[in-house]
Parts: C-alpha cells; sequence; structure tokens
C-alpha cells in the first residue's frame, strides 16, 4: 500500500515593531526577565489593551504580498486557556473575521511551479517565556507577552517534507523582504508548526493528523515531517491508528515524542473580546500600503534578469534576500558592471560573511568599497589575483580600493617591455622545461606563467603575460 | 451644620475663600468615619496618614490661588479602583494584600486636581452582588436601616454618603450598582454612557457592560464629579472620544416642553406600593414643572435579566482568568503541582457568588452551548437597545423605578441567587444598551427606608437626564433628608 | 434543561475551580435554575439579528508604535506570591 502525506503549516512570523502590540513596552530581545512589562503586559488587574497601528499595517502588507483579501471589518477574540506563561488567562487572537483570507504562494518543485493555499492570516499576542531550573520550581518571563505575531495558516496543500520547506523558505523571504519580522530564527522570530497526516495513495479522505510544535529551523522541519510520516505509515501498517495529537520535534535523536502532561482537547470558548473594537480598512488604506510595499522578491528576480542581464542562477541567489539584493543592486549601480558585482557578492562577500559569522547588514565592506575595486579590476588597474588580496585588505582595514592600491604598489603592470624581460629571464633560467613544451607538453605554459607572475610579484597583466609568453615560447 | 455635611460645590466656594481648609475638612470625616464605621462597614481600608498629607497639599495649593472643583474635597473610592501604593481589594481575599502599581484613570484625574482619598470602600467581591452582602470583609450596613442592606455592588460608595463619611464617592455600575444603592441610600446616584469614563485600573467584571461614576449628596455635585472624571483615555480603546460638555451648566429648572417616557414594562404589578407611590408623586411633581408624559414600550424588558446573565458572566469568567496565584493575588499553600496551584488559590480566593458566576459564564462560552447562551444572549441584547432607540424618538428621556421595592434586610434574599437576580430588572437593561442613567431621591417608606426614582437618557445624554433631576431636586426636599446615625 | 454533576465537575475543571462536594450540589442545582430562567430567551426569534458586541458604535482606536517606559521590576514583581531573581516562581512545568 502507498500512502500520500498530507502536510499543513502553521507559521507564527512575529513582527518587527517596536513596542508591543497592546502596550508601550519595547518588544526587544534579551533583556533581563520582566524588564519590558507594564500593567498591561502582566495582565495585572484593572489593565486594558490598546493595538499598535503598525500591526494592522503590517499585516495588510503579509495579506497584499501573499494574494491574500483584506478583511474589511475585522475584530479580536479570545482565547481562553490557563498557563502560566499566559497573564491574562487569554490571549488575545482573532477566531471569525481574520484580517486576510484565502492567498496563496507559489514554490518551486523541480521544473514546475506549485501553488501553496493560505488560508487566513491574524493577528495575536505572543506568549512570555517559561524557564526551568528556578531553585526547584520554574520562572516565568513575561518580557515576550504581548509581542505582536501574524499567524500564516496554509491549506493542507503540500505532499512532501521538501514541499514544505519551499513553502516555508518563500514566507520567510517574503517577511523579510517585506521589513515585517527580522527572520532571527534562533530568537523565535519564525516559528513553524506543521500538521502531518498520510491517506492511501489515491484516496481524497484525510487521515488523522498529528501536530508537531515550534520546529525552528528548515532542516530540522525537513526531518520533523519526514520522522513524522514514517512512524505514522509504519503505525498504520503494524495496525494502529494515528492519534490527534500535539508532538515535539527531538532534534538530537531526529524523532518526534507525544507531549505528555498537556491538556487534551482545549475548549478555548472564543468570544470577540469586549476590551477592543473592530478594525476597519477601508480600501484608501489597503491601495495606501499597496503602494507603499517595497519590491517583492519574484517582481526584483525577473527586474535583475532584464534590467541586469544576469543568468538565473545568479539572479536567484542574489534575490534569497533583500539585503542581499539591496546590496548587489548598489554595488553594481556604482560599478556599472552588474555581472561582476554578482559574481564578488556571491563569491568572496559570501565566503567572507560566513567565515567571520557577519551578516551581510554588517558587512564591513560597503557596496560603495566593492564597487570601487569593481571598478580597477575593470579599468585593468589591478589583476582578479591582486584584487583578492586588496577586498582582504578592505575587509581588515576599511578604506577605499584605489588608495590601497596606490600606497601598496599593486598596480598590475601591463608595460610589455617589463614583462618581456621577465619572460626572457624565466626561459632562459628554464631551458629544459622550453624544450618540452616547444615538444608539445602544453601543461608546462602554466608553470612558465606561475613563474612570471611570481617574478612580478602577481603584479603582471594576466592577458598580456599569456600572449607575450605564447609568442616567445612558440619560438 | 457640621463639615462632613456639606457638599462637594458647597466646599469648593469656602475652600477658595479660605474660610475652611482641607485638613480641618478632612479631619472631620476622618472622626466621623471612626465613629461610624464600626456599624456601617463601609470602609475596607482608610487612608488617614495618605488623607492627611493630601489635604496639606491641596491647602498649600489653595494658598497659591489654585483652587480646581475638586482640590481639597474629601472623597473615597470603591475598591476596585486601582490607587498606586494603596491596597486594592475588590472585597475579595483573592486580592487581599495587592498593592495597585498604578493609578486608575478616573481616579488620577481626581488626584490631579487635588482631591483627597479617605480611602477604599467595601463592595460585593468583584462587583457581583445587588446587595453588598457578597462582600469578604464583611456586609455593609444600610445607614438608614442597619438591619437593611445598602444595595450593591457599590453598596460601600453609596453607605458612605448616606452616612455623610465622605463627600462624594465613586463606584462603578454594571447592572444597576451605582443607581440601586444610591436609590437604597437615598443619595444621587449617575451611571455615565457607556465609553464616557474610562475603565483603565478599574478591576473589570463585564467589560462591555462596566463604568464608572460618582455618588453624591446632590445632582450638582454629581455633574461636578462627572465633569472631573469624564473624557477619552488613550489607555482604554472603548473610551470615547468626544467632548466633555459643562455638566453643570445644563443644571436648569424649566422643564417646560420636555418629553418624558414612561416605558409600560416598569410599571408592573407587584411593584412594591411605596415605590409605586413615590413614583406617582415624582410623576404629578414634574407636571407641575412642565414636563409632559407619554406611554411608551420596551417590549422586550421581561428577557433583560437573563441575557445580562449571560453575557455579563461569559466576560467575567474570562475576565478573572488571571487570578490564579502565578504573578500576584492569593496563592494557595502546599500545593501539588501547578494546576493544583491554580484551582485551589482561586477556589480559596473567590467567594460563593463569584465562583457561581464564572461557572455560569464558562457554561455559557463552551463548545456546543455558544450559540444557544452567549451568542443568542448578544442578539437579544441588540433588541433590547432597538427599544431604547425607538423610544427615544419619541420622547427626550424616560423615568422609572429603581428597585421593585425599598432596601431588603440582611440575609433576605441570600439562599437563592435568582431571587436576587430578578430583582435588578429596572436597571439591567440600561447596562445592555450603554445609554445613561440617574438614580436620585424621591420618597422614604414608612419604615425610613429610602426610595429612589431613575432618569434614563440616550447616549451622550447626560445633560438631558442631570437637568431633569435636578429640576425634580430643587423642586422637592428628599435629597436634605438625612439617616439618623 | 437540566445540568448534571458531571457537566459541574466539567466546567469547574475548565474554570480552574476546586468545589467541595457541597459546593458541586449546591452549585448543580442553584446553575440548573439559573440556566432553566436564561433558557427564556429561546421564545424569542432573533433570525437575522446582529449580535451587539459593543454597546456604543466605535472602531480603529490605535496607539502609535511607540515604546513607552515599563514599569520596572519593582512594580511588576512587587505582588508576586513566589519569585527568584527576576521570574515569578511556580512549581516545576514538564512540558
Amino acid at each position: 500500500m502507498r500512502y500520500q502525506p498530507v502536510i499543513g503549516l502553521e507559521v507564527h512570523v512575529q513582527l518587527k515593531t517596536d513596542s508591543k502590540i497592546f502596550c508601550g513596552c519595547s518588544t526587544r530581545f534579551g533583556a533581563e526577565p520582566n524588564l519590558n512589562t507594564c500593567p498591561v503586559c502582566l495582565g495585572l488587574p484593572g489593565a486594558l489593551p490598546v493595538l499598535n497601528r503598525q500591526v494592522v499595517e503590517f499585516a495588510i502588507m503579509a495579506g497584499l504580498a501573499t494574494n491574500c483579501s483584506i478583511t474589511p471589518t475585522n475584530i479580536f477574540a479570545r482565547k481562553n486557556y490557563f498557563y502560566p506563561d499566559l497573564p491574562k488567562g487569554y490571549q488575545i487572537s482573532q477566531f471569525d473575521l481574520p484580517i486576510c483570507l484565502a492567498g496563496h504562494l507559489d514554490i518551486a518543485v523541480g521544473e514546475q511551479t506549485k501553488r501553496i493555499g493560505i488560508t487566513r492570516i491574524h493577528m495575536e499576542e505572543d506568549a512570555g517565556k517559561l524557564v526551568h531550573g528556578q531553585g526547584g520550581g520554574s520562572g516565568v518571563d513575561l518580557n515576550r507577552a504581548g509581542t505582536p505575531l501574524l499567524e500564516v495558516v496554509s491549506e493542507p496543500d503540500m505532499r512532501t517534507a521538501d514541499e514544505a520547506v519551499a513553502y516555508l523558505k518563500k514566507l520567510y523571504q517574503i517577511v523579510t523582504y517585506l521589513g515585517i519580522c527580522d527572520g532571527n530564527m534562533e530568537e523565535g522570530s519564525f516559528r513553524c508548526d506543521a500538521n502531518v497526516s498520510v491517506m492511501p495513495m489515491g484516496s481524497d479522505k484525510f487521515g488523522t493528523r498529528a501536530e508537531i510544535k515550534n520546529v525552528n529551523s528548515f532542516k530540522f522541519v525537513k526531518a520533523a515531517i519526514e520522522y513524522e510520516i514514517s512512524r505514522q505509515i509504519e503505525l498504520i501498517e503494524d495496525g494502529g491508528t494515528v492519534v490527534q495529537e500535539t508532538r515535539l520535534f527531538d532534534p538530537a535523536k531526529g524523532i518526534t515524542r507525544s507531549m505528555r502532561g498537556k491538556e487534551e482537547a482545549h475548549d478555548y470558548r472564543y468570544f470577540p473580546d469586549p476590551d477592543l473594537v473592530p478594525v476597519v480598512i477601508s480600501d484608501e488604506w489597503v491601495d495606501r500600503v499597496k503602494n507603499g510595499l517595497p519590491e517583492l522578491p519574484e517582481t526584483k528576480y525577473q527586474r535583475f534578469l532584464s534590467q541586469y542581464g544576469l543568468p538565473e542562477y545568479d539572479a536567484e541567489v542574489v534575490t534569497a534576500s533583500r539585503t542581499l539584493a539591496d546590496y548587489f543592486e548598489q554595488c553594481a549601480q556604482a560599478c556599472g558592471n552588474a555581472k561582476s558585482a554578482a559574481n564578488w557578492v556571491m563569491g568572496e562577500l559570501t565566503r567572507s560573511l560566513n567565515d567571520n559569522s557577519v551578516t551581510i547588514e554588517n558587512s564591513p565592506v560597503s557596496p560603495a568599497q566593492l564597487a570601487g575595486l569593481i571598478g580597477l579590476i575593470d579599468k585593468g588597474t589591478i589583476s582578479g589575483t591582486i584584487a583578492k588580496k586588496v577586498f582582504e585588505e578592505l575587509w581588515k582595514n576599511g578604506g577605499d580600493a584605489a588608495t590601497i592600491v596606490e600606497q601598496q604598489g599593486l598596480a598590475q603592470v601591463s608595460d610589455s617591455g617589463a614583462i618581456e624581460a621577465a619572460i626572457d629571464q624565466i626561459m632562459a633560467a628554464n631551458m629544459g622545461q622550453v624544450e618540452e613544451y616547444r615538444g608539445g607538453k602544453e601543461k608546462v605554459f602554466g608553470f612558465f606563467v606561475g613563474q612570471v607572475m611570481k617574478a612580478m610579484k602577481g603584479k603582471a597583466n594576466p592577458a598580456v603575460v599569456n600572449d607575450l609568453l605564447k609568442q616567445k615560447l612558440a619560438g | 451644620m457640621e463639615l462632613y455635611e456639606h457638599t462637594i460645590h458647597t466646599l469648593h466656594q469656602q475652600l477658595k475663600l479660605r474660610q475652611v481648609s482641607s485638613v480641618e475638612l478632612t479631619k472631620a470625616l476622618l472622626a466621623r468615619i471612626a465613629a461610624t464605621d464600626p456599624s456601617v462597614n463601609a470602609f475596607i481600608t482608610v487612608t488617614s496618614e495618605q488623607a492627611l498629607a493630601d489635604a496639606a497639599a491641596a491647602d498649600a495649593r489653595i494658598a497659591r490661588g489654585d483652587c480646581a472643583p475638586l482640590t481639597g474635597i474629601p472623597v473615597a473610592l470603591k475598591d476596585i479602583f486601582l490607587t498606586e501604593g494603596i491596597r486594592t481589594t475588590c472585597a475579595s481575599r483573592m486580592l487581599e494584600n495587592f498593592i495597585a502599581p498604578y493609578d486608575a484613570t478616573a481616579w488620577a484625574r481626581l488626584k490631579a486636581q487635588g482631591a483627597v482619598l479617605l480611602g477604599k470602600l467595601n463592595q460585593d467581591e468583584f462587583a457581583m452582588g445587588s446587595s453588598n452582602e457578597n462582600s469578604a470583609f464583611g456586609p455593609v450596613h444600610n445607614p438608614w436601616n442597619r438591619d437593611h442592606i445598602p444595595g450593591g455592588s457599590s453598596g460601600g460608595s453609596a453607605a458612605a454618603i448616606a452616612a455623610q463619611q465622605a463627600i462624594a464617592t465613586l463606584g462603578t455600575d454594571t447592572g444597576g450598582s451605582i443607581r440601586q444603592p444610591a436609590s437604597h441610600c437615598g443619595c444621587v446616584g449617575l451611571k455615565p454612557t457607556y465609553g464616557r469614563v474610562s475603565r483603565y485600573g478599574v478591576i473589570a467584571y463585564a467589560s462591555s457592560l462596566d463604568q464608572v461614576g460618582p455618588l453624591t449628596r446632590d445632582v450638582t455635585d454629581a455633574a461636578l464629579l462627572l465633569g472631573a472624571i469624564a473624557g477619552h483615555d488613550p489607555k482604554d480603546s472603548t473610551s470615547v472620544n468626544c467632548p466633555v460638555p459643562d455638566y453643570t451648566a445644563a443644571l436648569t429648572l424649566d422643564l417646560k416642553g420636555r418629553t418624558i417616557g414612561l416605558p409600560k414594562e416598569y410599571f408592573i404589578e407587584g411593584l412594591d406600593p411605596e415605590v409605586q407611590q413615590a413614583m406617582q408623586q415624582a410623576i404629578e411633581t414634574y407636571r407641575r414643572l412642565g414636563a409632559e408624559f407619554v406611554e411608551v414600550s420596551l417590549p422586550h424588558t421581561s428577557y433583560a435579566v437573563a441575557t445580562y446573565y449571560l453575557i455579563a458572566t461569559a466576560e467575567a469568567s474570562s475576565n478573572l482568568a488571571r487570578y490564579e496565584g502565578v504573578r500576584f493575588g492569593h496563592r494557595a499553600k502546599d500545593t501539588a503541582g501547578l494546576i493544583d496551584l491554580m484551582m485551589r488559590s482561586r477556589s480559596e480566593g473567590f467567594g460563593a457568588e463569584v465562583k457561581r458566576r464564572i461557572m455560569l459564564g464558562t457554561y455559557a462560552l463552551s463548545s456546543g452551548y455558544y450559540d444557544a447562551y452567549y451568542l443568542k444572549a448578544q442578539k437579544v441584547r441588540t433588541l433590547i437597545q432597538q427599544d431604547f432607540t425607538n423610544a427615544f424618538e419619541k420622547v427626550d428621556l424616560l423615568l422609572t423605578p429603581v428597585a421593585p421595592t425599598p432596601a431588603f434586610r440582611i440575609g433576605e434574599k441570600t439562599a437563592d441567587p435568582l431571587q436576587m437576580y430578578l430583582s435588578d430588572i429596572f436597571t439591567i437593561p440600561v447596562n445592555l444598551a450603554g445609554i445613561c442613567g440617574i438614580s436620585v431621591p424621591a420618597g422614604i417608606s414608612d419604615a425610613g427606608l429610602p426610595i429612589g426614582l431613575q432618569l434614563l437618557g440616550r447616549p451622550f445624554g447626560e445633560e438631558t437626564i442631570l437637568q431633569a433631576a435636578y429640576s425634580f431636586e430643587q423642586a422637592t426636599d428628599w435629597h436634605t433628608k438625612k439617616a439618623a446615625l | 434543561m437540566s445540568i448534571t454533576r458531571q457537566d459541574i465537575e466539567h466546567v469547574a475543571a475548565l474554570a480552574r475551580l476546586a468545589l467541595s462536594d457541597e459546593e458541586q450540589q449546591l452549585f448543580t442545582s442553584q446553575m440548573g435554575a439559573i440556566l432553566s430562567y436564561v433558557e427564556t430567551l429561546n421564545e424569542l426569534s432573533t433570525d437575522g439579528i446582529q449580535p451587539t458586541a459593543h454597546a456604543v458604535p466605535m472602531a480603529n482606536a490605535f496607539r502609535p508604535d511607540q515604546v513607552a517606559a515599563s514599569i520596572g521590576h519593582d512594580r511588576a514583581l512587587a505582588n508576586a506570591p513566589d519569585k527568584n531573581e527576576t521570574y515569578f516562581r511556580v512549581p516545576p512545568v514538564i512540558e
């Protein structure tokens, strides 16, 4: 019996606002426990929520970028349950009238594109954190309580773990492109719950699903879903039934575990929150947001293809994140050589960023500085090899390429006279290899190139060296 | 006349003219509290030191020529208002030792004017009750007859006025909790339109029904106090952003041409004969003042109590979920794990009526019952609100009794909660519709217990009902009668 | 509609209330009476009627995205029944 996995994803996107959704406390990560709190997010008696307008703006942006319809009158609802990290004993969320409905994302599955439906997007507040090992108990830290979230719920349209990851990456790219989420998965800015079930291939009746909660990396999402699929299939084939339950992924063991001790099926008793008034979104408001949307990944990709003539692979790599794309574009415009800019960004820059665990926002080499370097290569002032040295210098000590080349005398030598002299010297000292080359051993050419470059301290113009060497070696 | 018998408006003049000092005034009231409260039990916390400090500061301010209407006036607040640095219990074991970390907006506005805080007043626990018998700090006794209830839930707020322990008080009204005790204690009680006064810092019972309002000796004081606390608060999303008029400017006497509606569903068989008589006399007084009466109908009146007890308890069950012994409030000892801690803290901290309403509300919202109970009630609420909208197309305001009988005896209705709920029939619809209502003294029963009349106005129609109330007050002398304590 | 002892137990668990046997018994009968009373609402037809969530029609009460001063540790934890450093402490929670 072959089985068809069915996957739906719920993603919690933490919004990049300065203050919380219902109060003015800071959303900054990493503060001392319970420092960023006030009566509202502490759930103290008498406190009342007031909605941060920026959250609505961000939600509309997310909805437009995912082809959703924006609900004209939307309301908040209380989701009632007891847990120590939930100070009011209810979470303010949206139930009946969420802000966005019926959107979709297109993902690449091999050569094809597949459309994944988005059921809804709604605004809600995050809960606080529980930490363990507090002198024999658990500690409650409410700094995170009240941080604004968007919950993005997909249709159960995915059929493989890879599709799920592709969807997540696309969604991640969109929210970071929009600037509404900082994308920091280690800090919990983008959290994924996966609903997984299996059904007999060809059936149209979905099986019972299990929910894997809070998976925080693309790698783990793939592993968790794959494990869960095989767990469910094995269970069914052994004669068991899949239970609707919540499970946690254990990255160390690569398995999902049932969440023991958690309450079974909560009765959340949703009802409209009487402390908040409806959010009415006019067509004008939606239009304003639409006109203010930054360029989305797909559009930017197409534009890089046509405007800069980049190959598809380059355009895709360089548009992976908005900051990378912005960096590339600034550099390309400054130096006028898009292909070169792309190469340097994808090559040396990315390598250096990764080696030094630096994000592109914090790159010590700016697009302008890199453009200056590329300009020197294009003018023939330096060779590619020397350029790499100059880049390292820019990275370590800053400055600009032209000054570095001048101060360190790195300008390449194109004067044929000097190069010829070097070539003559080397040929004279290596007659054996000259004979070998003339005898047909073409590989020896590389030896000569290397020797000439060494003699000229890497500054010889490689093209000129090549030409002259060929001539002289030919005899 | 003793200092403690005065009103805000007469004291304001005296304070401004330095004929009396706030410290003198405050001392007189503190002495009055000490003498009378052992038999009334209106206060949960008396803040003597703070009061005298506030009074001294007020006197300094007045000496500098800065004297606002509430400067130096000693007031007391229902213990449902958070007062920074001062114990705020909501008359519950759950908050027995809770020190408020911030001020309610309504109190902050009075504080900013230099009002003096005498203390925090007794009430029904979490504002749930109509008799002030549901307090963890003992019942409040009606100053007119100590064996009788003062009304609830703002029983302490009304009793303090009747016992002349405070010049004015603030209460809250969710189903009648200002108007009914005002009626039972012979003082003025006003429930403003929903959204007129900020709810920030007021411990929530039923969020879509709760409103803050004044209890005072006379209508002029009510107008002054309302003016001091009303107005938009950015910290309360449900507070309305519309200008606050000078309510005292509305206090004129001429009622010629005013049309007053008498809702026939409120003047029914079974109304206590003395209440009936007081109403009749009031109607005659109003006729003499030039008003015309029209019979109107509020056809869905009989469904109001059921509607209220579904909506209010549902909202309350959610509002009270934050009391679980984790971050503040009562925490049970020697518990076996987290769930046990929450369950026992709540069970030990809450009284019976509170538990009953939480249970009812939870049930009304629970899976399978939401449509039949909560949603149904919200729809009936629309019909009830529509009744008032229709009535106000024909008349300027409505006149009704406040309670079916004068104050009953302590213990008389505690056995059957449903009976207690049904006595709120005349006040509850007002909260459901969100409109404004005022209770003014209109009689005294043969047994010496006050009887009030209720005037209802359109949303933001406080000026109309204040004027009608003032007119009536000045044409009668009920407001001059005092409880013999 | 009568409410059973089991219903009461279930609702009490949802509401995190530990009721004594007496309370359970009392509430079962009292709530039964109250629920029968509120069921009179079913006499009314409410087809096509919108529910009223807010007594006074309001919309779009916003605040700007600005950080306002938090109240600080001392005040946040002032009423804490149990704390450890700046955490509120509860019995260990196993997830």
